[in-house]
């Protein structure tokens, strides 16, 4: 653990990409192999099945180190995270012990069906045998969310230096369904054998936002222009008879889409399509917000099937007729999917439609139509490119249309998490309603860390509560909200619910009562919200 | 009329007419410590620990009217008995005792109970009551005793050297970074310094205090001097062009708040050592229960968390409001 504990701490106190990546790749050269192979999944967000939760840890840990529940909160709501909180509060051990990693892993996994009591006396000894950095570690494979800055680019790259093989093979590899309890880091990178487990996902390939004009990228006759869709990225893949459906976030989603079903038989084996899931009905996209019904469900209604039915709009051919056509040239590819797309001809498999333009000017005109179809602006793909791995430059750019933007004044702030513990960070905002003030988003980025520090000291002055998570703050500080799209929703108090919100600047300049109206966000709603 | 008031200007004494460490300009002022939120400009006279004067002349200009006082050496101030005693927070830091009518209030300023080697240890003095700062008034705030985190922090130096690095820490100018060359002195043979930690070194050095030589870093020094260099500056030179010049180099920063990780990545630094001069939770709870205070005043810092605790073990305790702040830099807790 205490290998394991050390490159945590390396991992998060680094600032230097060369840095991380030399301790990875040291770690990966010299861990226990199991070890190996836990690292992996955590840092890949494969997190451990929790068997002791976080009420148990907070009151164990309270029980510990004596104190009152209300003195516990205040020290998390300063730390910012539960497993730093415990381990900086704990006194220290007493009877160490050492131990892998995969060792108390094990032992917690043991925990699935035992008695509150033995939980109880575990995590008590186990506390009592770790060091400060241990304990915060040991607690974070309990909590989850190790949030180190190690990009899963980074840590192919570290395995990649490690075991001699190529970086976009060991990402296709370490992606889709596997389990770190079952599987050793010899199967995982088919060390032995070469067998391939049939749901596994191709890496997805993702752009960066174009920032120049687009006149920059050189010719229009290299470039596809396609419309940016506001949905959840997957990959539906037919392989061995089966349909498995990824989403970007490298989860298996296929049950919650029962639509995609009749894709089983239809698709032949050996097909991965790139793609957005949208909710859609009668020829366009649904506001995301109907998407959201449809997640974070394990039984889906009629009633949801009824409204808001989805369907895949497909972007990209990465496998075809049993083989991976990554390396072909997007022309090729496309023609391919087109031609796959119209034999199949089922209503939930969707072209993502290409856009015609003969100049750039042409596309700059049509951009600015992007919103009136329920896209949130433009994807420019190069004809003559590859299927890459992560996001890179060069070959695809999202080119978004300018958002939306409402002048609001701060009425509530939080400390935040990670970097921002101890900090004021994250914000609810309203707008003018006569002489109401009615909150409508939460925004948490979009600050300089010198703003940051300036609003965090004006709160400290200027809250009214003196303990727990929330202050409430005299309405005085005044920011423009930013955010991608604006949706009715019964569920907030303004009946207005916000795509992507975030600040985009702090307008010292403008007075309170010169913030916007309740009425300018209903306005934005009548204007955007029913053409989508 | 209480002993001592909190008023706009500062903590007040009407029976004596004095201010201790009063934040807007006053005709007589006593001073805890020379730190510039505990020791403004403009009051008409000041009255300090002698340790101290060379300090708040420095700061304050030499002009400025002050007075110097030993430690346990009581003056007498319209009537009103004024003694200072150690606070062991930096040089010269006193606690300052107010004794009128049979009744004792001490003020603490900054402090903390670990003998750092350069001031002399805090001393608890019993009274009535007891005005305390709070800067790490959490129980998350636990500091590794100062042999093992001066271990760590010559541990790192020597894992730079090896690595040919320069091992810059950033340490308050005043105090903190006095500390660590005292503290580093023996197995440091060379310190290059910021102007800012230069100046009061010479002050300092003049009054006879046992540190190290330094050398001041100017536009002139040449880039070789900074080859696997130890170099202390301030905490303001982070984001500074004046780094550059020392790459590769390697930065640390020593204060309380080095103790939350989040505060470390935020300050982009490759190391943070958990170094304060003020005390930490529990010896914040030892200080106050050795004053044998029946009523306490908790100031700047984690105020109302610390006055709520104390007041639930059966120690009445009020949170209150000043201007002090932390000379540890970072976004100020709650005040």
């Amino acid at each position: 653990m205490q290998q394991f504990s050390e490159l945590v701490k390396l991992l998060s106190n680094s600032t230097k990409t060369n840095e991380k990546l030399a301790a990875l790749s040291q770690y990966f050269a010299t861990a226990p192999d199991k070890d190996k192979t836990w690292v992996l999944a955590l840092f890949s967000g494969r997190r451990p099945k929790r068997t002791v939760n976080s009420t148990q840890l907070r009151n164990w840990c309270i029980e510990v180190a004596n104190l009152p529940e209300w003195l516990f909160d205040e020290c998390y709501h300063t730390v910012g995270d539960l497993a730093e909180t415990i381990a900086l509060l704990l006194p220290p051990g007493t009877k160490p012990i050492s131990a892998p990693l995969h060792y108390w892993l094990e032992q917690l996994m043991r925990l699935e069906k035992a008695d509150e009591s033995v939980k109880h006396d575990f995590i008590l000894q186990t506390w009592d045998a770790l060091d400060r950095n241990e304990r915060f570690v040991f607690n974070k494979l309990i909590t989850g969310g190790f949030r180190i800055g190690v990009s899963q680019k980074m840590m192919v790259n570290a395995l990649a230096q490690t075991y001699q093989i190529p970086a976009p093979t060991l990402s296709h590899m370490l992606s889709g369904n596997w389990n770190p309890y079952q599987v050793t880091i010899e199967d995982l990178l088919h060390l032995h054998t070469s067998g391939a487990d049939a749901s596994r996902p191709y890496p997805f390939y993702l752009a960066y936002a174009l920032e120049d004009t687009p006149q920059a990228l050189g010719s229009e006759k290299d470039w596809q222009a396609e419309w940016k869709w506001d949905g959840i990225r997957g990959q539906i893949i037919k392989r061995e008879n089966q349909l498995f459906v990824w989403s970007r976030g490298e989860e298996l989603i296929t049950e919650k889409f029962p639509e995609f079903q009749s894709l089983t038989a239809a698709l032949p084996n050996g097909t991965v399509i790139d793609g957005e899931i949208l909710t859609f009905m009668d020829g366009s996209p649904l506001p995301f917000q109907t998407l959201q019904t449809r997640i974070g469900r394990k039984n889906i209604t009629k009633k949801q099937l009824q409204e808001a039915p989805v369907v895949f709009l497909s972007y990209d051919l990465l496998e075809y007729e049993e083989s991976d056509i990554r390396e072909e040239a997007l022309a090729e590819r496309r023609a391919k999917l087109e031609e796959l797309v119209a034999r199949i001809n089922d209503p939930v498999l969707k072209l993502s439609p290409v856009i015609g333009f003969e100049s750039w000017e042409e596309l700059i005109e049509q951009r600015l139509t992007a919103r009136s179809k329920g896209s949130e602006g433009l994807m420019l793909k190069k004809l003559s490119a590859p299927y890459q791995v992560g996001r890179k430059r060069g070959d695809w750019w999202k080119w978004k249309i300018d958002p939306f933007t409402i002048d609001a004044v701060m009425i509530y702030a939080q400390k935040g998490h990670g970097r921002r513990s101890n900090l004021y960070t994250d914000y609810t905002f309203a707008v003018k309603n006569g002489d109401q003030l009615i909150p409508f988003t939460k925004a948490y980025s979009g600050l300089t860390d010198k703003e940051i520090t300036e609003v965090d000291r004006w709160v400290k002055q200027n809250s009214i509560e003196k303990f727990g998570p929330v202050r409430t703050v005299t309405p005085t500080l005044v920011f423009e909200i930013a955010f991608e799209g604006i949706a009715a929703s019964n569920r907030h108090k303004s009946g207005v619910a916000l795509r992507f919100p975030r600040i985009n600047r702090w307008r010292k300049d403008k007075p309170v009562d010169e913030i916007n109206t309740l009425e300018d966000l209903k306005e934005l709603l009548r204007k955007y919200e029913s053409k989508e | 009329m209480k002993l001592l008031e909190f008023t706009d200007k500062g903590i007040y004494c009407e029976a004596g007419d004095f201010y201790i460490d009063p934040w807007k300009p006053v005709k007589r002022a006593i001073i805890t410590h020379a730190h510039s939120d505990h020791a403004k400009w403009g009051n008409e006279s000041y009255l300090c620990e002698h340790a101290t004067v060379p300090l708040l002349k420095l700061r304050l200009g030499n002009d400025i009217k002050v007075q110097g006082v030993a430690f346990n050496e009581p003056i007498f101030i319209n009537g009103v008995e004024v003694s200072l005693h150690p606070a062991g927070h930096m040089i010269g830091a006193a606690q300052i005792k107010v004794t009128y009518r049979g009744e004792i209030w001490v003020v603490s300023g900054d402090y903390k109970l670990e003998n750092d080697g350069l001031s002399i240890p805090f001393e608890p003095v019993q009274c009535h009551t007891f005005i305390t700062e709070s800067t790490f008034g959490l129980p998350i705030y636990q500091w590794e005793p100062q042999e093992q985190i001066f271990s760590k922090i010559f541990q790192w130096i020597s894992n730079n050297k090896q690595d040919e690095k320069a091992s810059v820490l950033l340490a308050y100018s005043l105090g903190k970074a006095q500390r660590l060359l005292y503290q580093l002195q023996d197995k440091v043979d060379r310190f290059l310094v910021h102007g800012a930690i230069a100046i009061p070194h010479a002050t300092l050095l003049e009054e006879g205090y046992p540190l190290p030589p330094v050398e001041r870093i100017t536009p002139d020094t040449p880039k070789a001097d900074f080859k696997n260099a130890v170099v202390i500056a301030p905490p303001s030179a982070e984001d500074h062009v004046w780094l550059r010049k020392m790459q590769p180099y390697s930065l640390g920063v020593c204060s309380g708040w080095m103790q939350v990780r989040g505060n470390m990545r935020r300050r982009n630094a490759d190391a943070g050592f958990a170094l304060s001069d003020h005390a930490d939770w529990q010896g914040l709870l030892q200080a106050v229960k050795a004053t044998k205070a029946e009523q306490v005043y908790v100031t700047h810092g984690f105020s109302n968390a610390f006055a709520r605790y104390l007041t639930e073990s059966g120690i009445q305790a009020f949170a209150v409001n000043t201007e002090y702040g932390d000379e540890e830099m970072i976004a100020n807790p709650e005040s």
